[in-house]
């Protein structure tokens, strides 16, 4: 070991407390880094890989009924390259176990299995037995939502008749990767679920003999997916086409991308934060050290030593934290990715979602903190360089004070001589102290982005489920019916009120822009489902026109008062024009309504309800339940609480992982930095601290003194800390705000509060840290040296 | 945080023990002081017996290496010795805990240092008044300077004072507490002549007004001539005390 190299190893056994906390920084750095980009990439992954291996399809539609005859006439479109027509129909399902109806969306499949489009990935049992009618394959996530297995079975009301289907296997598809049903934004997979039955078992039942209402193709490369839908939508006009979409506005595809696009943005945001306040730490500790070290250096200088080898040596102190912190950091992240991948396959169901932490990831985030670690001793070289060798043997020039900045306003006197000490310090190095405050603001600040989905989920909570929607159950029929199917339900068991509502499928169209939507259409006066804006405030349905949610009024490009026109994708398919008579700043969606009214005059009917949500007397509620499971009218009824409960299920397991891990990072951030601003304090100043003892202040006298400083920093930093926390939420919420839902910019107070003491707490704990070590302050030894 | 409520002037006289005989405030029998150093032993100190009494100004004189700043440092509560008793008037300093020691230097002793040790972020008032702020009975702050010949320099910073000044400084802080003992290791060592006699002007005058137990260290032999007393030591030990019938003032000694 060369001589040079017995120094680096003392020093760093020396500094091994600032070391440690640099590395952690740096670990946290790295583990962000690997974790996020690893997701990302695992997930991207993931979803090529299924997409291609188990052929996603390209376009999807929606129709009313075609005979199979026009499959080939599909088929022909210039640039489709393979059509998969199909029968998909949405039945209530009476599941052993449950309470409420279950909504079941059943897919038609070849009897037997044979190549298609979205092709099943089998997990367990098997294909259909071609024998039997009764057969069906379950999606898992409902199995496992239902603690079904293959042999159960499963009641259903299949067009009007109660039938028993028994499970033949359990599957899952590369269309429902998200499972969801559509109308709303989170998964309930007790509740609804995917199934599949053979083509000849669904059709009879749903006179779909010889014909299919849905189907799904695949393009051709270089194919134009634009003008494949424009052929298929003219083509599928007259048999009630609801209108083709491509991958993009597939529900599960979509929400699986807007999840890598989110993760890719977390994966920049957070491991830069950590890199950089690793940066400033490194910067902080090698500058001091150098300070400490100007004799040595002039000596190795005058010895001969190049600036390069001088530099080398400084450089190989940053170099050991990444190096440590590498160590901590990566396999820390891969394990928190294999848990991360794990909480995906709840929400994501992949035949195998594998956390995948290639060498090249694990390099690149080595080699990103190394550059964030040169970057940040960089300073300390340059003065190391910029050093003569004479120069560098004399001691630094004593440290100039001023009167502080509150003594020059003449306010000394409510100032005892310890907090004039803390200001004077503070202000001779004002680009320190502003730094050190800026990063123990990080800290608080990623507390708050942290805590803040809890009150952003809190807040979506109380605008969707109990401010918009207050009904019990909301019932589906399965077809248009007049008015006399709200008042056969307002006779059901239990039923205290009933407000009926119209659905109406069409494409809204305003100048070149258009979108597919459903116009919502409420009763005028109503109370169990409101139109509730971002302030909390309802929203009154016009007598006339459409009210737009604000995300469709951007998609569209519409303002109120503008004209839009509506192509209905129902019954005769009026196309009309239609008044945007206002727009609700609301949080789910792009979505339309208006009075159930007016809709049923622009659909030129009379009044006629796709449903009734209903307020239900929760004695007498299971009593409902049995009643609608086996009303053949009833296509889909779901249950208010139900759909809460299951919610805040899912976030609460969602939510746990990352905000911990946050939390801890953010601890170790504010820790780093106090400890490390505390330590260089305590070495800086060793001299005076320990006059101050031989003077007989005592060790918790002394102990404020150094402190107080830090104190002050992490005081300023708090509020500052709330500043950067909400300003980085806001720009989280627009960066992952998405047409299918964005999270509300509410921050509760206690946010703020657990982001407050959290950073009082590490602080705390790096401030008793360093108290430990100024009780072992060699008093004697320390005034024997010039300073 | 205030240290153990206890009467002024202490009467924790541990069990057994007489107070010093005579009038002597200071009394040190037996005291050895020994660093372990792996299987090195040091003897910094090798068996030292000493008085001091009231007012008097000593001058310690000895060769590098030879245990003056151990001895002071013990006396001063900054060190305990390995075995041997100290007392200070009624308190034993041998067996006192790091508590009772930080207490007795708040409220007995004043130090000067070389290097002066200085707090560079306050002004000379501040630092002095720093101390005055904690002790029982201090001197006021501007007294101390003035006592010091530093009236004009009350609002300058350590780095805006020259050494002497610095020195001065602390010497003012030193007695600022109005401390039964000032303990002084070579408080002139980093100055040069004019300055240096200056300084010893100040303690001098800080002895005689105050009547401060008075322990200078130096290796400057002339300045024994200004001491009561004046005691050699060697490797750890006591080889002579030497009593001047007549004290030069400072402003006579040359060297
Ligand atoms: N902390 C320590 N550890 C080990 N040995 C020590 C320590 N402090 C002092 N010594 C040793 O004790 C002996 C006495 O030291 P001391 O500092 O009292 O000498 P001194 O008479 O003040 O010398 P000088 O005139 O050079 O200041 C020396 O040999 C020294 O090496
Ligand atoms: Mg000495």
């Amino acid at each position: 070991m060369t001589a040079l190299n017995k120094k680096l190893a003392r020093d760093l056994w020396h500094m091994r407390g600032q070391l440690i906390t640099v590395a952690l920084v740096v670990a946290c750095g790295i583990a962000t880094y690997v974790t996020m980009r690893g997701a990302y990439e695992s997930v991207l992954y993931a979803q090529q890989d299924y997409y291609s291996r188990y052929r996603f399809a390209d376009v999807f539609d929606h129709l009313t009924r075609a005979p199979d005859s026009l499959a080939a006439s599909i088929a022909s479109i210039p640039g489709v390259s393979s059509v998969q027509t199909r029968v998909v129909v949405e039945v209530t399902l009476d599941v052993p176990g449950l309470d409420e109806p279950a909504l079941g969306r059943i897919i038609s499949i070849p009897e037997r299995a044979a190549p298609m489009l979205n092709s099943l990935c089998i997990r367990s049992g098997g294909y259909l037995d071609p024998g039997r009618r009764d057969g069906v394959i379950v999606s898992e996530s409902f199995a496992k939502a239902n603690k079904l297995n293959v042999g159960d079975t499963i009641g259903a009301v299949i067009n009007g008749r109660w039938e028993r289907l028994q499970i033949a296997g359990v599957a899952i598809s590369p269309e429902y990767v998200y499972e969801i049903r559509g109308t709303e934004v989170f998964p309930d997979n007790r509740r609804f679920g995917v199934m599949w039955m053979s083509r000849e078992a669904l059709g009879p039942p749903f006179n779909m003999e010889g014909a299919f209402n849905d189907l799904t193709l695949s393009l051709a490369p270089g194919a134009s997916e634009a003008d494949v839908i424009t052929r298929l939508d003219t083509l599928l006009d007259p048999y009630g086409g609801l209108g083709a979409y491509g991958r993009y506005d597939q529900l599960s595809n979509r929400f699986l991308s807007d999840e890598i696009v989110q993760d890719r943005i977390t994966g920049i945001f957070i491991p830069t934060i950590f890199l950089g306040v690793a940066a400033f730490l490194i910067h902080v500790v090698l500058s001091r050290l150098v300070n400490t070290q100007r004799a040595p250096i002039g000596l190795l200088k005058a010895f001969g030593y190049s600036n390069l080898s001088i530099g080398l040596h400084y450089l190989k102190y940053a170099l050991t934290a990444v190096l440590m912190g590498t160590i901590v950091g990566a396999p820390f992240g891969i394990w928190l990715g294999r848990g991360l991948a794990k909480l995906y396959e709840d929400f994501f169901r992949f035949p195998e979602l594998r956390f995948i932490s290639s060498p090249g990831m694990i390099g690149s985030a080595i080699l990103i903190s190394a550059v964030a670690a040169c970057l940040g001793a960089l300073g300390a070289l340059r003065s190391v360089v910029a050093l003569p060798p004479a120069e560098a043997m004399r001691p630094e020039a004593p440290a100039r004070f001023r009167p502080g900045f509150a003594e020059r306003l003449g306010l000394q006197r409510f100032l005892s001589i310890s907090a004039r000490m803390i200001l004077r310090n503070l202000e001779r190095r004002p680009g320190k102290a502003l730094i050190s405050t800026l990063a123990l603001a990080l800290a608080g600040a990623i507390l708050v982005v942290g805590f803040y989905f809890y009150d952003g989920i809190d807040y979506m909570i109380r605008v969707e489920f109990q401010t918009a929607s207050r009904e019990d159950v909301a019932v589906t029929f399965n077809e248009p019916h007049g008015s006399s199917a709200q008042y056969a339900v307002a006779q059901l068991p239990g039923v205290m009120r009933t407000e009926a509502f119209r659905v109406v499928p069409v494409r809204l169209r305003f100048e070149h822009r258009f979108r597919r939507v459903a116009i919502m259409g409420l009763e005028p006066d109503r109370q169990l489902r409101r139109l509730i804006d971002l302030r909390l405030n309802a929203v009154d349905l016009p007598p006339e026109g459409v009210v737009l949610s604000s995300s469709l009024a951007k998609i569209l490009g519409a303002a109120p008062g503008d004209r839009i026109t509506a192509e209905v994708l129902e019954g005769r398919r009026p196309v009309r024009q239609v008044v945007v008579a206002g727009v609700v700043d609301d949080l789910i969606g792009a979505s339309a309504y208006m009075d159930i009214h007016a809709l049923n005059r622009l659909m030129e009917e009379g009044p006629t309800t796709s449903g009734a949500f209903l307020s239900v007397d929760p004695l007498v509620a299971e009593r409902l339940y049995l009643f609608l499971k086996r009303t053949p009218a009833v296509s889909g009824v779901s249950v208010r609480e139900a759909m809460l409960t299951s919610f805040r299920d899912t976030i609460a397991r969602s939510l746990g992982i990352s905000v911990g891990s946050l939390v801890g990072f953010a601890c170790v951030i504010a820790f780093g930095m106090v400890y490390n601003g505390a330590r260089i304090t305590l070495s800086e100043r060793s001299h005076e601290l320990a006059s101050l003892r031989v003077l007989g202040f005592t060790k918790a006298e002394v102990g404020w003194m150094l402190l107080g400083e830090q104190g002050l920093l992490a005081g300023v930093s708090i509020p500052l800390g709330f500043l950067f926390g909400y300003g980085i939420c806001a720009l989280l919420v627009r960066a992952m705000e998405s047409e299918l839902y964005r999270m509300p910019l509410v921050i509760s107070g206690r946010t703020y509060a657990f982001s407050a003491i959290i950073v009082i707490l590490a602080s705390a704990f790096s401030g008793v840290l360093i108290f430990q070590r100024l009780r072992h302050l060699d008093l004697i030894s320390v005034l024997k040296a010039r300073e | 945080m205030p240290e153990p409520s206890q009467p002024p002037g202490g009467e924790w006289i541990a069990p057994g023990r007489k107070r010093p005989a005579g009038d002597a405030v200071f009394h040190v029998r037996g005291v050895t002081k020994v660093y372990r150093m792996g299987d090195m032993e040091v003897h910094a100190l090798r068996g030292i017996d000493l008085d001091l009494f009231p007012g008097e100004f000593v001058v310690l004189l000895g060769p590098s290496g030879s245990g003056k700043s151990t001895l002071l440092n013990i006396l001063g509560g900054l060190d305990v010795p390995t075995s041997g008793e100290v007392i200070y008037l009624d308190h034993d300093l041998t067996s006192a805990s790091e508590r009772e020691l930080t207490r007795y230097r708040r409220e007995h002793v004043g130090f000067v240092f070389q290097f002066y040790n200085l707090i560079p972020s306050l002004t000379a008032l501040e630092n002095t008044t720093l101390v005055t702020e904690i002790a029982e009975n201090p001197l006021s702050a501007d007294e101390c300077l003035r006592l010091v010949g530093l009236e004009q320099r009350l609002h300058h910073f350590p780095a805006q004072l020259s050494g002497g000044e610095q020195q001065r400084v602390a010497i003012a802080r030193a007695v600022a507490k109005r401390p039964e003992v000032l303990l002084c290791d070579e408080p002139t060592g980093a100055l040069d002549y004019p300055t240096g006699k200056l300084v010893l002007e100040v303690l001098e005058r800080v002895n005689r007004q105050l009547k401060t137990i008075t322990v200078v260290i130096t290796h400057n032999v002339a300045i024994a001539a200004m001491a009561d007393r004046v005691i050699r030591i060697s490797s750890g030990a006591i080889i002579d005390i030497h009593k001047n019938e007549t004290k030069v003032a400072p402003s006579e000694l040359t060297w």
